[in-house]
């Protein structure tokens, strides 16, 4: 199979496993979060070769923009969605150059300094944000004024799902146009990527406020799906978690956020309701496992087995 | 050939998971949702005890009915708890929902309790406002203006006359901090800071520094469980002690679970709290024997005891209701409820749906050589102040 075929598999699993698995609607729509902001990550990361340990901070301010719409009277999702993410995309543009500057190790700390004071400010704003009580009094207008938003996360799910896959669509066009190719020159070597006329500065500009704008989205989503915001979508765990998923799936082809959002999401859930006490402890082993073994040699594997069983199955059934 | 190979895999998946969500219909579930890791395990460690150990001496047959308790842990983040909750009724379909170790973690649950008409019983979060956010709250913990109301009262008629507030910013603190500076200011005191710590990662020195250098009579603490022993060492460190400012509080700073670790610096802090361990009363005594004994040698704390009698309140609710879930009627039979709880005689109070208790001024003194909160003073059947006044 080629790799396009890969990506259709792949997507109508995704639009089908809600289907076979009701009962998981809400999970799943953590995931799709959850992926959505890996796939932000992974175009700063994976792409232009910039690390964050603040990207939580542009997830924040789009939960935050999309809760307090809806607050004050916008509660259309859609419309809601896309201002929050045009917010973050501000910020996003904002802080770049303070990104610009500067080695991996001040960007780190550039990246969670911008998230921190922003944590800040919320907690100290509580008039507005409601501190660390959270934002009380979110609630949503149906989708495209027809479905609701239902205690079982169908409508939730759906909104996810679909918005994780435009976007994600949009991001795949992004990263195989001229503009990509260049982002990964400079990823490469900026140096020679200005020599041979890359704007390497406007083009990281671009990207980190493009993905701004999806950490936004994925905010955007997550308060608008719960009707609720609080300090936490602001929170240094969630920068890090964020950079965990792409540990799991990997960085660099879009789909290692997605899939290591699932990966991290369903050992959570799945260790969590095993020993409620101790699941952050197996989260820990399988991420050092990980590391230890390394990816691309799991990967590897997995690819091995599957050939195989690929093998047999064709010399059982020539098709 | 290979997809539908693929597809037929996850199907079969899908409905081995989906039999096995069958249930029988003579069980009631309990969702107990509560931080089990994080910064405040220990009020999950603690309410999760208790409720087991009121089980396995209650037993988990109420009305005909086998009670099942399905414990999930929400880390403390709002939209997890939120999430877990909505699971819980959706999938597992539980006649209550129960836990909730903080303020916002209950304020995020209750448009589910409201939607799904679940009860909710809080069993720990302390701000005077959570019962108001839906019909189907019911609270077994305490609120903070009922703590701080005796404290207040203790404080004026003892000689104090400035007292510096520090609390933790989020609701319980700002209950608290609006409580004692009305009621104290009211009995001629004054409150000349107000100082607020932020809930995650507080550092408390240099809060600490600025109430020393207000030099008053007294320091009045609130800060959730867990966080009162890192409040001690930097009181001790700043020589907050040796300037001769005391220390008051709610019972939270000088929590029974971890009190005995804090040391001589605590000795002599007044609290005004509704549970204390060393509580003389032979409830209390026959509770904290067998909970220690259930929890490897832990003491019990306000929390577990939050825990115990909300697990008293859903089975005393299903006996009422002859075993019917419906959340209503559940609710309905909840309201006027009075106990003897191991923290003395409490009830639910039909009109706020809130908890009706004792509240006791306490000493930490050395008994037996460990630290305890030993109780002087009683203030009986306080309702909560901030609804009163409503």
């Amino acid at each position: 199979m080629t790799s396009r075929h890969w990506e259709w598999v792949f997507w109508i699993a995704a639009i089908a496993i809600p289907l076979l698995f009701p009962s998981k609607l809400l999970l799943i729509n953590e995931i799709a979060i959850l992926a959505l902001f890996a796939l932000s990550l992974d175009l700063l990361l994976g792409y232009a070769g910039i690390v964050s340990l603040g990207h939580a901070a542009f997830f924040g301010v789009g939960a935050y923009a999309a809760g307090l719409l809806a607050k004050h009277g916008l509660t259309e999702p859609v419309s809601g969605l896309l201002l929050a993410s045009a917010a973050a995309a501000v910020i996003g543009f904002l802080s770049s150059f303070l990104v610009l500057r500067g080695s991996d190790l001040t960007r780190l700390m550039v990246t969670m300094g911008v998230a921190l004071m922003l944590l800040e400010v919320a907690n100290r704003f509580d008039t507005i944000t409601g501190g660390a009580d959270g934002l009380q009094g979110v609630t949503m207008g149906p989708l495209l004024g027809l479905f609701r938003f239902d205690l079982y996360g169908r409508t939730a799910c759906a909104y996810s799902l679909t918005t994780l896959l435009v976007l994600f669509l949009v991001a795949r066009r992004i990263v195989r146009s001229p503009f990509g190719l260049s982002l990964r020159a400079i990823k490469g070597n900026r140096l020679r990527a200005t020599a041979v006329g890359v704007p390497a500065d406007a083009r990281l500009v671009t990207v980190y406020t493009i993905a701004a704008a999806y950490a936004g989205a994925a905010g955007a989503l997550l308060a608008q799906t719960t009707q609720f915001v609080s300090l936490d979508v602001l929170d240094f765990h969630r920068s890090a978690d964020v950079l965990l998923v792409l540990v799991l799936g990997g960085s660099g082809y879009l789909y290692g956020g997605l899939i290591g959002a699932a990966i991290f999401k369903l050992m959570q859930d799945g260790l969590a309701a095993w020993t409620p006490q101790y699941w952050q402890f197996w989260i820990g082993l399988v991420l050092v496992l990980i590391v230890m073994i390394g990816r691309e040699r799991l990967s590897a594997g997995a690819r091995r087995i599957w050939a195989r069983l690929a093998r047999q199955h064709a010399g059982e059934q020539p098709s | 050939m290979r997809r539908r190979a693929v597809l037929g895999a996850i199907g079969s998946v899908a409905l081995a998971l989906a039999s096995g969500g069958a249930f029988a219909q003579d069980t009631v579930k309990v969702g107990l949702i509560l931080p089990m890791t994080g910064p405040f395990a220990s009020t999950g460690r603690q309410i999760e005890a208790a409720v087991k150990l009121y089980m396995a001496q209650h037993g988990t047959t109420v009305a005909g009915k086998k009670i099942e308790l399905i414990v999930k842990d929400d880390t403390g983040v709002a939209d997890v708890t939120k999430r877990l909750a909505q699971e819980l009724v959706v999938n597992d379909k539980v006649a209550f929902l129960a836990g909730f170790g903080l303020t916002p973690l209950a304020l995020a649950t209750a448009p589910i309790a409201t939607e799904a008409k679940v009860p909710q019983i809080i069993m720990a979060a302390g701000t005077s406002i959570i019962t108001e956010r839906s019909p189907f709250i019911v609270r077994t913990s305490f609120t903070l203006p009922q703590n701080t109301l005796p404290i207040a009262d203790w404080a004026a008629k003892n000689g104090l006359k400035k007292v510096v507030t520090l609390v933790t910013d989020f609701g319980p603190g700002l209950d608290a901090e609006k409580t004692f500076e009305e009621l104290f200011t009211k009995a001629g005191g004054t409150v000349p800071e107000k100082l607020r710590v932020p809930l995650r990662n507080p550092d408390f020195a240099p809060f600490l520094q600025r109430a020393a250098d207000a030099k008053p009579d007294a320091l009045f603490v609130f800060v959730p469980s867990g966080a009162g022993s890192a409040v001690m060492k930097q009181f001790a460190e700043r020589g907050l002690d040796k300037a001769g400012i005391k220390l008051i509080g709610t019972g939270d700073v000088t929590d029974d679970d971890i009190l005995n670790d804090m040391g001589d610096v605590a000795l002599g802090a007044i609290t005004s709290h509704h549970y204390s361990t060393a509580h003389n009363s032979p409830e209390n005594k026959a509770f904290v024997e067998a909970f220690r004994k259930a929890a490897g040698g832990m003491r019990p704390n306000f929390m577990a005891v939050g825990g115990w009698d909300g697990m008293h309140l859903i089975y005393q609710a299903l006996t009422k209701t002859a075993g019917k879930t419906d959340g209503e009627a559940l609710v309905a039979a909840m309201k006027g409820m009075a106990w003897t709880s191991p923290r003395g005689p409490i009830s639910i109070d039909p009109a706020t749906r809130e908890i009706v208790q004792n509240v006791y001024v306490r000493k930490v003194e050395r008994v037996d050589g460990q630290l305890f909160n030993v109780e002087f003073a009683t203030f009986e059947a306080v309702k909560d102040p901030a609804k009163a006044a409503k």
